[in-house]
């Protein structure tokens, strides 16, 4: 039974005793840093602000200290992601890499991968995304039809080995990223769809690597189409296992699902919202805040038990699928109790910090629940989890 | 200690706590059979110190067993008994072994050791013999009180069933009596019924996620199980989020309070998770149940019903949630994380609730 999934987990006082340190280094560094900005969360870009992170160690903490990590583990990892986000700082160059490349890598990759990127990655240098979805591919992922082909080398010539072909759709950061860890097929689908995908990493400056920004409905260019035109791949691109590719992207689910950034990225409007209001709320501001507020300590609960089972090996990919769906719903319960709360009115230009970061965050905030699977398909995925189907 | 005592106390209400127990209980009898098997394991003297006659068991170790209670709907006043004792134990005083109950609204003056005053909605105040309250005076002094002695009675019922009546004493002799510990304030008479209330209906969620799976798994319409159809397994989904937040709430609440106090802000946030929890799947349980799940011979009742009295016990959602939401917009924004992450939000005053 889904209880059984989540037992509370304090923070180990030795992860605690980081949050000192990233407090007082946020102050420093991001002192004069506009609210507007601190609401991008974790889609915020600073390449100099993710070398910063990475000389503090603070960038790869669950991985070994040989590939340049520093083993701090997933408490420590935690601590520090969890103070950034609360402040709004801008770990977006990083994030992916940090929270899935890396940890992928050091699970599946060769040791010639490993060498070649963690290092780079713990030193907030080298920078991925996640390419999944296709234009005829959202939700239903297993129909992909980017396809790597192995290149006949029956002569024996020396050369690639694969031949990439296809499009990805929606890919975050893929302009401002190095690499792109790409699920794609390798076999043709059979009865079983699962069957025949793999994962490689594509170095994004290849020859055929086409990447053209799309903008969304607030102006803004965080997502991307990529197309590949017979790029060339070697042996060393593919990830793990030829035609394992959706059971290891369905390892990677529990860390992307569970973390403080699925019920961090309207904390921005919290803060503004509750110095709107001021020191003395009517009853129901009073009660939304409170509320809010409760609502945020149960979802960092939550979200800590399921660390505290990554700690332990476990793959809780059900408790994840809860932390992401309520927790998605809490970020977007915040502009809209925002708006209900406080009349402001929500302001693209000019206007107040609050009337800057409120417009921000409402037009954003459809995006919470679709990004990194749909609340559908999240619902369907407990329900089966479940039992029910 | 946590996993005997869970283990012993699911097995003892899974054999004893029966749905034909709870009707019963609802038309006047009192379980003693039930009270008995539970007063034997030691569960209701479990929180007291050894010295005082208890196990000295914490709240994190008592936890499951407020969720067995909640899960299995036994109709005896365990969690209040357990709380009671606990009361009793940081005041020095010995524990009671028998049906034994707390009273949050009591407004009792003492005077040369004997009381009089009135309290309100005593759980299961009818049936036990001593209730636990707070009489004002020069100190606040914790008084225990013999029912026999009231000299009035006015039997009220929550909507679960639950015996919650009025008690009136006139200068009753208090069987014992002793000033609350330094740091201990009166709240913490509403802060434990809250705190209780909170991790039963995680147990009563729980059994509302097992009950909603197991019919969804069995009631077939237009040719399959209807947890099939992806309308009723999102509201399955939902419910099962709902749980999970209690329930991790209201372990969170258990586990960061102590002898040395109750944890106010996760007992608030668990207050108020579990209240809001309590509507939302209690309207989903009945939606997948359909007809049967609203008749008197289901069993959902026993379940819906405790849901529907908790929440609004020992203070509403509304009420827990102002006092957190007044001392967030109290300390501005720049306060707001840190005391999330500290787990204390300074100015959280729980009050006294109605």
């Amino acid at each position: 039974m889904i209880d059984s999934e989540f037992r509370y987990s304090r923070i180990p006082d030795a992860a605690q005793a980081q949050r000192a340190e990233v407090r007082a280094f946020i102050a420093d560094t991001l002192a004069d840093y506009p609210a507007i900005q601190r609401a991008d969360s974790w889609m915020g870009f600073d390449a100099e602000f993710s070398r910063k992170l990475g000389a503090r160690g603070w960038i790869g903490m669950a991985l070994p200290r040989r590939y340049g990590g520093s083993e701090a583990g997933p408490f420590a990892r935690y601590v520090v992601i969890e103070e950034l986000l609360a402040a709004g700082a801008p770990v977006s160059a990083h994030w992916i890499a940090d929270r899935q490349s890396g940890p992928l890598i050091l699970r599946y990759g060769s040791d010639a991968q490993r060498d070649r990127h963690l290092p780079a990655i713990c030193r907030g240098q080298q920078y991925f995304c996640i390419g999944m979805s296709e234009p005829g591919s959202g939700s239903d992922l297993a129909s992909i039809t980017t396809r790597a082909r192995r290149i006949d080398r029956a002569d024996g010539s020396a050369g690639p080995t694969w031949r990439l072909n296809g499009q990805k759709l929606w890919t975050t950061n893929a302009q401002l990223s190095h690499f792109m860890i790409a699920l794609v097929r390798t076999a043709d689908p059979t009865k079983a769809r699962h069957d025949g995908m793999s994962q490689f990493i594509v170095d994004l400056k290849a020859p055929g690597v086409t990447i053209r920004p799309i903008r969304d409905l607030s102006g803004h260019e965080h997502f991307n189409e990529v197309f590949f035109d017979d790029v060339e791949l070697g042996a060393d691109a593919l990830v793990g296992t030829e035609g394992q590719g959706w059971e290891q992207v369905t390892a990677e689910l529990a860390f992307e699902r569970s973390g403080p950034e699925r019920f961090l990225s309207s904390i921005a409007l919290l803060h503004t919202l509750i110095d709107a209001i001021g020191p003395s709320p009517d009853a129901l501001q009073a009660r939304e805040i409170g509320r809010l507020t409760a609502r945020l300590v149960g979802l960092r609960a939550m979200s800590l038990s399921v660390t505290a089972q990554l700690a332990a090996g476990a793959n809780p990919s059900l408790a994840a699928t809860c932390v992401k769906d309520l927790g998605t719903g809490f970020e977007q319960e915040i502009p809209e109790l925002a708006q209900l709360l406080h009349s402001t009115m929500p302001a693209t230009a000019g206007g107040t910090d609050h009337a800057r970061v409120l417009a921000q965050l409402t037009q954003m905030a459809p995006s919470f629940s679709l990004r990194g699977g749909t609340r559908e398909i999240l619902r369907g995925i407990i329900a089966r989890g479940l039992g029910l189907r | 200690m946590r996993d005997i005592l869970e283990s012993t106390v699911v097995r003892l209400l899974a054999d004893h706590s029966t749905p034909a127990l709870a009707l019963a209980c609802e038309n006047g009898d009192w379980p003693a059979a039930l009270w008995q098997a539970v007063a034997d394991s030691g569960f209701a003297l479990a929180a007291a110190p050894e010295s005082r006659g208890g196990a000295g068991a914490s709240w994190d170790e008592l936890y499951p067993v407020l969720v067995a209670c909640g899960r299995h709907h036994a109709p005896v006043p365990l969690p209040e008994a357990i709380f009671a004792n606990w009361l009793l134990g940081i005041a020095g005083i010995d524990a009671l072994p028998g049906p034994l109950s707390f009273a949050v609204q009591a407004t009792l003056t003492m005077e040369g050791g004997r009381v009089s005053g009135a309290m309100a909605e005593v759980p299961w105040g009818r049936h036990v013999d001593h209730v636990v309250a707070i009489a004002s005076g020069e100190q606040p002094m914790l008084v225990l009180l013999p029912t026999a002695g009231a000299v009035n009675r006015r039997r009220s019922m929550n909507v679960a069933g639950e015996p919650r009546d009025g008690l009136d004493f006139d200068a009753v002799a208090a069987v014992a009596s002793a000033p609350l510990p330094d740091g201990i304030a009166p709240s913490v008479m509403a802060c434990g019924g809250a705190m209780l209330r909170a991790a039963q209906s995680a147990g009563a969620l729980q059994r509302l996620l097992e009950l909603c799976t197991a019919h969804a798994g069995e009631r077939v319409q237009f040719g399959k199980a209807i947890g099939s159809f992806q309308a009723i397994g999102h509201q399955i989904a939902v419910l099962a989020e709902q749980v999970a937040l209690t329930s991790v709430a209201a372990e969170a609440a258990c586990a960061e309070s102590g002898d040395a106090g109750l944890a106010l802000l996760p007992i608030a946030a668990a207050k108020v998770c579990s209240a809001e929890a309590a509507g939302v799947a209690a309207a989903i349980a009945h939606a997948v149940h359909g007809a049967i799940g609203f008749t008197h011979e289901h069993v959902l009742h026993l379940t819906t019903r405790r849901l529907w009295a908790w929440r609004s016990e020992y203070g509403s959602m509304t009420d827990w949630a102002q006092r957190i939401g007044r001392a967030v917009c109290a300390g501005g924004a720049s306060a707001f994380w840190p005391a999330i992450t500290a787990g204390s939000l300074p100015g959280l005053n729980p009050g006294a609730f109605r």
